[in-house]
């Protein structure tokens, strides 16, 4: 079997599973990026009490993406929570709330909008637990939508992954499928530590898969290999794993075989299955929409190099965002990395 | 509370029975009996007048170029008019503005051009870049962040001398729930600097209403706690929100005795439409809400009582609304005309580009001197 079925558990590939049925026998509904995040919650909501849903207009409102609709209807607003417009205190008093024995899943209406709580997450949700000398810990989930591509206006279409993934002490998953969304929000809420979970809110809507009704886990820290290939490996995440695959198949008409890596967990990252890859193909590109300096592509070239620098062919691209601010929407498509771009810098490393 | 203009109506508010709050025009556009009306000429009267009518003329045809998909989500203003234009007008030009992403029509009073106002809506970034001679600063989306700025402007100006001058800073009913706000006017009252604070209480944050926001009676009476002034305005009555801004600007710039320069002034407000075109309101309030408020509506109360004045006839209100129109339009050909070069992403980042910046500016030209602009056109295809 392929290497994805190493990697991941629980929901079945689309190869399993008839597409054209919206719920197949084995009660898997097709359902959208954003639908099995709201799914996700909704079966969580319903297998421990102690989970809730805090942040702003994801109640009444259902979120302004709808990724907690019908929750409030559900599960009343107790464990659906309206708050004041204050994100500090929405991931502060989250912070609170695990302290007490909740599961609070705080949202951030866009990661942009995430920095004022920034310090109760760095400062203490990541923290708590090695302060308290493993006494206390914050099993807390902070979702935030994140990354360009939507025309949405200035502020709404940062990555900035990176920020979070340097702190020790919290976890960093970001889906690129439906059932991932699912999974993943499943382990992020029963995980016993603090984890940010980035939705790329390009994907939200892009296409749909079935997603199995049952809860599942997708375990924090795994990757899942999307293509195999013998040549190249892509290592990418959120809304990027899809440009990366369709650079994949074009390539493959010239006869590059890429294989292409959603690491999904950027923290913990999956270096075995990273390295795993690279020792295969022996050369690799990085690409992601946050800019390039500093960013996790740079975490992820140097685990090549401490772990598999005898295998290493060429030099390991990173193809990514510029290091200037998200532009606004005339030329956003500039600034992400477009299929075209994946394709020309796999063509260097192949040629170099 | 600065009530002397005399008080209003109950008016079916949903933020609680206070509607103690200085109003000059009731709900039909008469003035209020022994209510003064500002000092202002019939000219500067019309003027303020053609301003609300084009901001409300300005929020239809957005929503409409919203939903032809030619701009980009929109946060319209529709219902908050007279109170973005009375502020303004209420400005010395020397005097500085810090508006958030709902103020279209306070920049455009102060000196920006419609056009700029719609370039970004357009996806261009120049839009947020102010002429030399407009003092408004690129309008402010992450909440309340502009409060403390709004602050800190106020005061380099007074440290540096620069007594005849203010700042003005808006901000909604929301952005109070923020640290920001809290430490902004904290800083204000403190350090005594020459700001008015706007809080456009228009109800609703998105979905939020006012009374999930803060168990506090009124938004004005957080001003307590800073140990400055806070005035209640109706927020649908241009002219009160004109007089009460020139009242706390006046203040700011020469206070008498053991006054604090600073003002916070909650302008009771409604927000007819969605938050942005992204947001649908029937979801989580009542139409019939709106109505009420509907009633009170400043555009009406303005030609009211223009109209009970003579100021306002026929023949000039048809000159009025015909150029309201042509501006419009115009702005709107300016901004479709308008392109950005994908060089600009690279452009102000420093004030001298770093090398590696540079490189990859030369990376993306070659790569659409290779591929052609086309290739770049979607991300998902």
């Amino acid at each position: 079997m392929s290497a994805t079925d190493d990697n991941t558990r629980g929901p079945p590939t689309d190869a399993e599973v008839n597409e054209d049925a919206v719920t197949d026998s084995d009660g898997a509904e097709e359902l959208t990026l954003v639908e099995a995040v709201c799914d996700g919650l909704h079966t969580e909501m319903a297998r421990d009490d102690s989970v809730m849903v805090l942040g702003e207009d994801v109640g009444k409102n259902g979120g302004v993406f709808r990724a907690t609709e019908a929750l409030y209807e559900e599960y009343g607003e107790q464990r659906v929570v309206d708050t004041p417009l204050a994100e500090s205190g929405i991931v502060g008093a989250s912070i609170g709330l695990a302290l007490s024995g909740m599961r609070p899943v705080a949202e951030m209406q866009f990661m942009g909008f995430s920095y004022p709580a920034f310090d109760q997450l760095v400062s203490h949700a990541a923290r708590l637990r090695a302060r308290s000398r493993g006494q206390y810990s914050v099993p807390l989930v902070v979702r935030m939508p994140y990354g360009g591509g939507i025309k949405a206006p200035e502020h709404h279409s940062e990555s900035k992954e990176a920020f979070f993934v340097h702190e020790p002490g919290l976890k960093v998953v970001t889906p690129s499928t439906p059932s991932d969304a699912k999974g993943l929000i499943a382990a992020s809420i029963r995980d016993p530590d603090p984890v940010v979970v980035l939705e790329p809110k390009l994907i939200y809507r892009a296409f749909r898969e079935p997603v199995p009704e049952e809860s599942y886990e997708i375990p924090l820290g795994t990757a899942a290999v999307r293509r195999e290939g013998e040549d190249v490996s892509v290592f990418t995440w959120g809304a990027m794993t899809q440009p990366s695959l369709i650079a994949a198949e074009e390539l493959a008409a010239e006869g590059i075989d890429v294989e292409v890596v959603d690491l999904r967990s950027l923290s913990p990252l999956d270096t075995e299955t990273i390295t795993r890859s690279f020792k295969k193909t022996g050369r690799a590109a990085v690409v992601h929409e946050a800019p390039r300096t500093g960013g996790v592509g740079a975490e992820v070239a140097a685990t090549i190099q401490e772990e598999a620098l005898v295998y290493q062919e060429a030099p390991v691209k990173r193809i990514t965002g510029y290091d200037a601010p998200m532009p606004l929407h005339a030329v956003e498509n500039y600034y992400l990395p477009q299929a075209v771009r994946i394709q020309d810098g796999i063509r260097e490393i192949v040629e170099f | 509370m600065n009530t002397q203009y005399g008080s209003g109506p109950h008016d079916g508010s949903d933020d609680g029975s206070n509607t103690d709050y200085v109003q000059i025009l009731d709900a039909g556009g008469n003035v209020r009996p022994g209510a003064e009306v500002p000092d202002l000429g019939d000219e500067e009267l019309l003027a303020m007048y053609e301003a609300i009518l084009l901001a409300r003329r300005f929020d239809q045809r957005a929503i409409s170029l919203q939903r032809q998909g030619r701009i980009a989500t929109y946060a319209p203003m529709t219902g908050q008019e007279g109170a973005q234009v009375a502020t303004s007008y209420a400005l010395a030009p020397d005097d500085w503005l810090f508006p958030t992403y709902r103020e279209h029509a306070a920049k455009y009073v102060h000196g920006m051009s419609l056009a700029s106002l719609l370039k970004p809506l357009y996806g261009h970034r120049d839009g947020y870049a102010i002429p030399d001679d407009v003092n408004v600063v690129p309008e402010y989306i992450p909440i309340a962040t502009q409060v403390p700025q709004a602050m800190g402007k106020a005061w380099g100006d007074m440290i540096q001398g620069r007594t005849d001058r203010a700042v003005l800073c808006h901000f909604g009913d929301g952005a109070t729930s923020e640290g920001d706000f809290h430490e902004g006017l904290n800083f204000a009252g403190v350090f005594d600097v020459p700001a008015v604070f706007v809080c456009n209480n228009n109800q609703y944050a998105i979905s939020t209403p006012r009374d999930r926001q803060t168990a506090s009676e009124t938004m004005a009476e957080k001003a307590n706690a800073y140990g400055i002034e806070g005035v209640r305005v109706d927020g649908l009555d241009p002219l009160a929100v004109y007089e009460v801004t020139r009242r706390a600007l006046q203040k700011t710039k020469n206070p008498v005795d053991d006054e604090r320069r600073p003002t916070l002034i909650e302008a009771v407000q409604y927000r007819y439409g969605a938050h942005t075109t992204s947001d649908d309101p029937s979801v989580y309030r009542d139409e019939e809400e709106a109505e009420l408020w509907r009633e009170r509506d400043p555009v009406d109360r303005m030609a009211t009582f223009l109209e009970s004045r003579g100021i306002l006839t026929d023949e000039r209100a048809a000159a009025i609304e015909e150029r309201v129109n042509e501006r419009i339009q115009a702005a709107i050909d300016e901004a479709e005309a308008y392109e950005t070069e994908p060089e600009a992403i690279f452009e102000h980042v420093y004030e001298e580009p770093s090398e590696r910046l540079q490189a990859q500016r030369d990376e993306l030209e070659r790569l659409r001197e290779k591929y052609g602009d086309d290739a770049f056109s979607e991300v998902l295809q």
